[in-house]
């Protein structure tokens, strides 16, 4: 199988996330990006399983699915209760925390 | 090849799941009024429990010299001597973690945590909450997920256990920095900061595991330095993955340039917390960098010193001068707490093959080790002082509202003053022996370049804990000056503990550096 076009795939995906993550303001969105990041590293992860011929690289996709979920759940908490205190999930908002 | 799990050699592990589940259970099902005994009780036993279990399993893999330790889990684990150093260093910050998390006589019979998490603050439901004295006992548990998270961590012998421990170590973090009871928009500030970019970073830990594994072929450490030996492969794929998952690691520790978030969370989060985080994350995340970096990629040492080295000056210099113009005591000793990670990577980078030591010289492994000791138990006196200093609204950290502590509190300055002289390393205190110890190690692999540079830095941050004790000891207070509360037992004994280690590690460092060399090497 040619592994190169789902590494490259994998790669832009990556990167969109990480640029994302980077210049979007609504934490939501930021988040969307982290998990586009973690789907990315999933979409390699199963592509170097196919290329090495061994299961670990699925498993380990099965566990960041897992460990996707749980974040979303950490995650969209936190979120939530500062939207409910602000009116707001701009992360440009929540400043209160400088130097 | 029959799954087999080694409860022998893990159960401590199991002790502190065990007890967490079991926390998750007494939240559903006991009345509320018993659950705060009750749960304080379960972290206490657990983690005291699972601290006798690592002494035991310590005793029995000790053969003659040094620890001989085990993989187990099909190679998911390695049980060692640098494992059980950690794991007892962790679980005896998680007991006094567990008695600062108790601590309820500082606000009046409640915890330092909010009485309902989900109330708007400063609305009708969170002074009900107050009212009837709410305070979320789910901490407990929280505490003890990261606990486990961490042991796991610090024992990850491949990379996908290696990334489930980093999550179920983070995840309880993020949700206890956003429970304080008192200035509640900060804590929620520093946690929403904290999640989003310890996402991102976890991130950037996983993609970097992907290229690794695609390197290799396999997630195992062992298999890792297998191949890198044969170098198989492409290279340029194998370094990407290492500068990623690194990135990620350094983000953990809280080293420059991704130090950023460090200094908010340090001060938004509930104090009690950012005593445990600040001393428990830094103590897992090295011992995890060190397995990965010393057996995964020992072979490829040119590739990260250099990087590395760089690193710690980087990370040491921006600690050390920030902190200098930090007017909060949370904030400068998260500062400082930046500082003292760059010295740790000072102590990481001076890793040398077995065949070029010579007897009795002290190897990086022991340094670091010896020093995560040292650094925990001031951290955790430090910041449990910080939450005794109290006006009217709460806890007060600003430099100007502890001018005339030594006045007030001659006990309190007293022993803060002792903790910030440790954080600077002034002989007879543990931190003089912990710097001796990694730069003794960073020294002698020729590093003299990051020895200069870790000195120098060590000379400035002396200005900014010196500064404090000034304020402390000489300054006026304005108006009515600080005012310390009369803590519980259990802080008190925190806080008598870490000052009796301070000491007793900078009179006599030998023991626990023994310990640390008995612990011997990561294990392959």
């Amino acid at each position: 199988m040619e592994t190169e076009p789902y590494i490259l795939l994998s790669a832009i995906l990556f990167t969109i996330g990480a640029v994302g993550v980077l210049v979007r303001r609504n934490a939501i969105v930021v988040f969307m990006c982290v998990e586009l990041m973690l789907n990315a590293s999933n979409l390699a992860l199963v592509t170097f399983a196919k290329a090495n011929g061994n299961l670990e690289g699925q498993v380990a996709a099965f566990f960041v699915m897992v460990v996707a979920a749980a974040e979303v759940v950490v995650g969209l908490a936190i979120i939530m209760t500062i939207f409910r205190t602000r009116r707001s999930a701009s992360v440009d908002d929540a400043s209160l925390l400088r130097f | 090849m029959k799954p087999v799990i080694d409860y022998a050699e893990l159960w401590p592990l199991f002790a502190v799941f065990g007890v967490a589940c079991i926390g998750v259970a007494v939240e559903a099902f006991a009345p509320r009024r018993v659950r705060y005994p009750v749960q304080l009780v379960l972290a206490l036993a657990g983690s005291i429990a699972a601290l006798v279990g690592v002494v035991l399993i310590g005793r029995d893999l000790s053969s003659g010299g040094s620890v001989k330790g085990e993989v187990v889990m099909m190679g998911a684990l390695a049980v060692d001597g640098p494992t059980l150093f950690g794991w007892g260093l962790l679980l005896v910050v998680a007991i006094a973690g567990a008695l600062l998390f108790g601590e309820r006589r500082l606000e009046g019979g409640v915890s330092a945590f909010a009485g309902q998490a989900a109330a708007l603050p400063g609305a009708e439901p969170e002074r009900d909450a107050d009212a009837v004295r709410l305070d979320h006992t789910e901490v407990f548990p929280l505490l003890m997920f990261a606990v486990g998270g961490m042991m796991v961590f610090a024992a990850a012998n491949d990379l996908l256990t290696f990334f489930v421990g980093l999550e179920v170590l983070s995840l309880p973090l993020y949700l206890l920095t956003g429970l304080a009871r008192r200035r509640r928009l900060l804590s929620q500030e520093a946690a929403l900061k904290y999640f989003l970019l310890g996402a991102f970073s976890s991130g950037f830990v996983i993609y970097g595991i992907a290229l690794i594994y695609g390197y290799a072929g396999t997630m195992s450490f062992a298999g890792i330095h297998e191949a890198i030996s044969n170098n198989l492969g492409n290279r340029t794929m194998l370094l990407i993955g290492l500068a990623m998952v690194l990135v990620g690691l350094l983000f953990k520790v809280g080293a420059a340039p991704f130090q950023a978030w460090t200094p908010d969370v340090y001060q938004g989060a509930p104090t009690q917390v950012t005593a445990f985080m600040g001393a428990a994350t830094k103590v897992a995340a090295f011992f995890a960098m060190m397995r990965f970096l010393y057996v995964a990629f020992g072979s490829e040492r040119w590739s990260w010193v250099p990087v590395l080295s760089v690193i710690a000056v980087l990370t040491m210099v921006i600690g050390a001068i920030l902190a200098v113009a930090q007017t909060d005591v949370k904030r400068m000793l998260a500062y400082s707490s930046i500082t003292h990670t760059g010295f740790l990577i000072t102590g990481l980078v001076g890793a040398r093959s077995a065949g070029l030591l010579t007897d009795n010289e002290i190897t990086s492994t022991q340094s670091v080790l010896f020093y995560l000791v040292t650094y925990s138990f001031m951290t955790l006196g430090a910041f449990a002082v910080v939450s005794l200093v109290r006006d009217a609204s709460g806890e007060t950290t600003d430099f100007s509202r502890w001018a005339g502590l030594g006045k007030e509190s001659p006990l309190v300055a007293g022993v803060f003053a002792l903790f910030l002289l440790g954080f600077a390393g002034i002989p007879l205190t543990a931190g003089f022996a912990g710097k001796w110890a990694v730069f003794a190690s960073a020294m002698s692999a020729g590093l003299w370049q990051v020895v200069i540079a870790a000195v120098l830095t060590s000379a400035l941050a002396v200005f900014f804990y010196v500064r404090l004790i000034v304020v402390m000891y000489f300054h006026e207070p304005e108006g009515e000056g600080p005012s310390v509360a009369l803590p519980s037992v259990m802080t008190a004994v925190t806080i008598a503990a870490a000052a009796v280690v301070t000491v007793a590690l900078g009179i006599l460092p030998g023991p626990v550096l023994d310990l640390a060399a008995h612990a011997g090497d990561f294990i392959r």
